[in-house]
């Protein structure tokens, strides 16, 4: 009896430990095949374009129009976005594992450029920051005169501030804010998160907290949010993006189109438009030299 | 090549000089994992019990619905807690998104349908003679469910691996419900995506190896706990 006990039980183990590796490779051929056949609807041979940027700007939902309409102008490119924190972005970009990057951190792109990572490197647009919190606004942040005096107002620590901790664009944004407030933001009444933007603010929001967010990603998910802007509009809170073509990378001629395109009259032209008609107001103000 | 030596230099030297918070990484996976196999193995083995012993169509409909549930996808579960628990979900009041409950939530979710699929499959093939042999000799309910389980406790054992295992690696749905936020609700697997997409390479491979590291020692104890089952039986 013992024997027989034993038998069924591994069997079934064996059973399933199977129909779990089949059904693993049954979804990565899966995937294999769309690859393949995805791609070749049109007659064109397509190349494949990477472009490295970060979560905030996919969570803006700016790709989602500036896609289309590159495809469009260069019909031998198949562009593929790859939205990550600015760090990893950036070190896709030293391991030309992206063709194109387009990132907010100016000396950290600058310092890429100058190490002979990137060929060149320009202005493409910004937006800007906006600090949120619960429409009490505990803290009293909305009465600052200025962003240090509204950090402070923070640091008193009447509700949580809730940062990206990720090392990205708007992670180190936010540690100079602390920084030019003479504020070390390590205490109870501060979270990190180590996630993307959208992430950040869903959290922000449930835990009725403080956060910085870029306006784009705070705009396109507002009605979600239960958080709204105590403080906007100080210099300081502005944001440029850049683009870097990488040098070497396995397809540099498609990420020079990209940056020649997003950085010409009509790329440009549609930075300027995204927005107006879902929001009211432009997400981004385009400044291409 | 040099990414890798490169990476796993970096992530040995952040082990050593104890540069990551990884212990208390470790500790919040150890403790929500831990306690979201305890509760899904205080429902799962009397479900999977019931599961395997009574012969109705009650049974073969369960045992349908946890056969699925073992493929339920951790990221809906996920999203689902997430939703019940937000703000503006039905159990809101509760504040208890973002925190280690709700993702103890989830994880028993994620466990319970396995370790019943699991455990049912174990006690449906402990002779039914056997436990109609107990009711005769005079056994109550009760006895002549140790009885079975305890005839059947290797794969009793195999339910609680396929649990564990089956959470402790999990990041979707630890994800959504947990945050994770630094000291609080980051676990080993929600660490390695950040550090991953902070191109932090070194310190998102050195959690890769702790947690592969303690998939093996669990493993490891669990199938001497079998081996030792089998020596008994043997006797």
């Amino acid at each position: 009896m013992k024997q027989l006990l034993k038998a069924p039980i591994l069997r079934r183990a064996a059973g399933l430990a199977l129909v779990s590796v089949l059904s693993f490779s049954l979804v990565a051929c899966g995937d294999s095949k769309e690859e393949t056949t995805g791609g070749s609807s049109d007659d064109v041979a397509k190349t494949e374009v990477v472009l490295a940027s970060t979560t905030s700007t996919q969570d803006s939902g700016l790709f989602d129009v500036l896609e289309p309409e590159f495809e469009k102008a260069y019909a031998q490119y198949d562009i593929k976005i790859v939205a990550v924190g600015t760090g990893e972005a950036l070190e896709l970009g030293r391991m030309k594992d992206a063709d194109v990057l387009l990132v907010h951190a100016k000396a950290d792109e600058e310092t890429l450029v100058q190490e002979g990572y990137g060929v060149e490197r320009k202005d493409v647009m910004y937006n800007d920051f906006v600090i949120l919190g619960p429409a009490a606004d505990p803290s009293g942040v909305g009465g600052s005169a200025d962003t240090p005096t509204a950090m402070a107002a923070i640091a008193s620590g009447k509700a949580e501030f809730v940062s990206r901790g990720d090392n990205s664009g708007t992670h180190k944004k936010e540690l100079k804010l602390w920084d030019a407030a003479g504020i070390t933001p390590e205490s109870d009444w501060y979270a990190e998160t180590g996630q993307g933007m959208g992430d950040t603010l869903k959290i922000a929001s449930e835990k009725q907290a403080y956060t910085i967010a870029d306006r784009a990603t705070y705009l396109n998910m507002m009605d979600t949010l239960d958080i709204e802007v105590v403080f906007e509009g100080a210099p300081e809170l502005f944001n440029q993006y850049g683009v870097i073509v990488v040098t070497d990378a396995a397809n540099q001629d498609g990420g020079q189109a990209f940056f020649d395109w997003v950085t010409s009259q009509e790329g440009q032209a549609i930075i300027a438009d995204y927005g107006v008609e879902t929001f009211g107001q432009a997400l981004f103000t385009p400044n291409a030299p | 090549m040099s990414i890798y030596v490169d990476s796993a230099k970096e992530g040995y030297s952040l082990l050593v000089s104890g540069g990551l918070d990884v212990w208390s990484i470790i500790a919040t996976s150890l403790r929500v994992s831990l306690s979201a196999v305890g509760i899904a193995l205080f429902v799962g083995i009397p479900a999977g019990y019931w599961l395997g012993t009574r012969r109705s169509f009650g049974r073969r409909a369960g045992l349908v619905l946890a056969n699925a549930g073992m493929g339920l996808p951790p990221v809906v579960v996920g999203l689902v807690v997430a939703m019940t628990l937000s703000r503006r979900g039905p159990l809101g009041s509760l504040g208890l998104l973002y925190s280690r409950p709700a993702m103890v939530a989830a994880q028993v979710v994620i466990a319970f349908p396995l370790i019943a699929a699991v455990s049912a499959a174990a006690v449906s093939s402990v002779p039914r003679e056997l436990r109609l042999q107990a009711r005769s000799l005079g056994a109550s309910a009760l006895q002549e469910a140790w009885l079975t389980l305890r005839e059947c406790r290797m794969g009793l054992v195999a339910a609680v691996a396929a649990g564990f295992g089956s959470i402790i690696s999990e990041v979707g749905a630890v994800m959504m419900v947990g945050g994770n936020l630094r000291g609080e609700t980051r676990v080993m697997t929600t660490a390695i995506v950040q550090y991953s997409r902070m191109g932090r390479y070194g310190a998102a491979l050195a959690l890769g190896a702790v947690l592969l590291g303690m998939i093996v020692i669990a493993n490891i104890a669990l199938t001497g706990m079998q081996t030792s089952a089998e020596r008994w039986e043997r006797g």
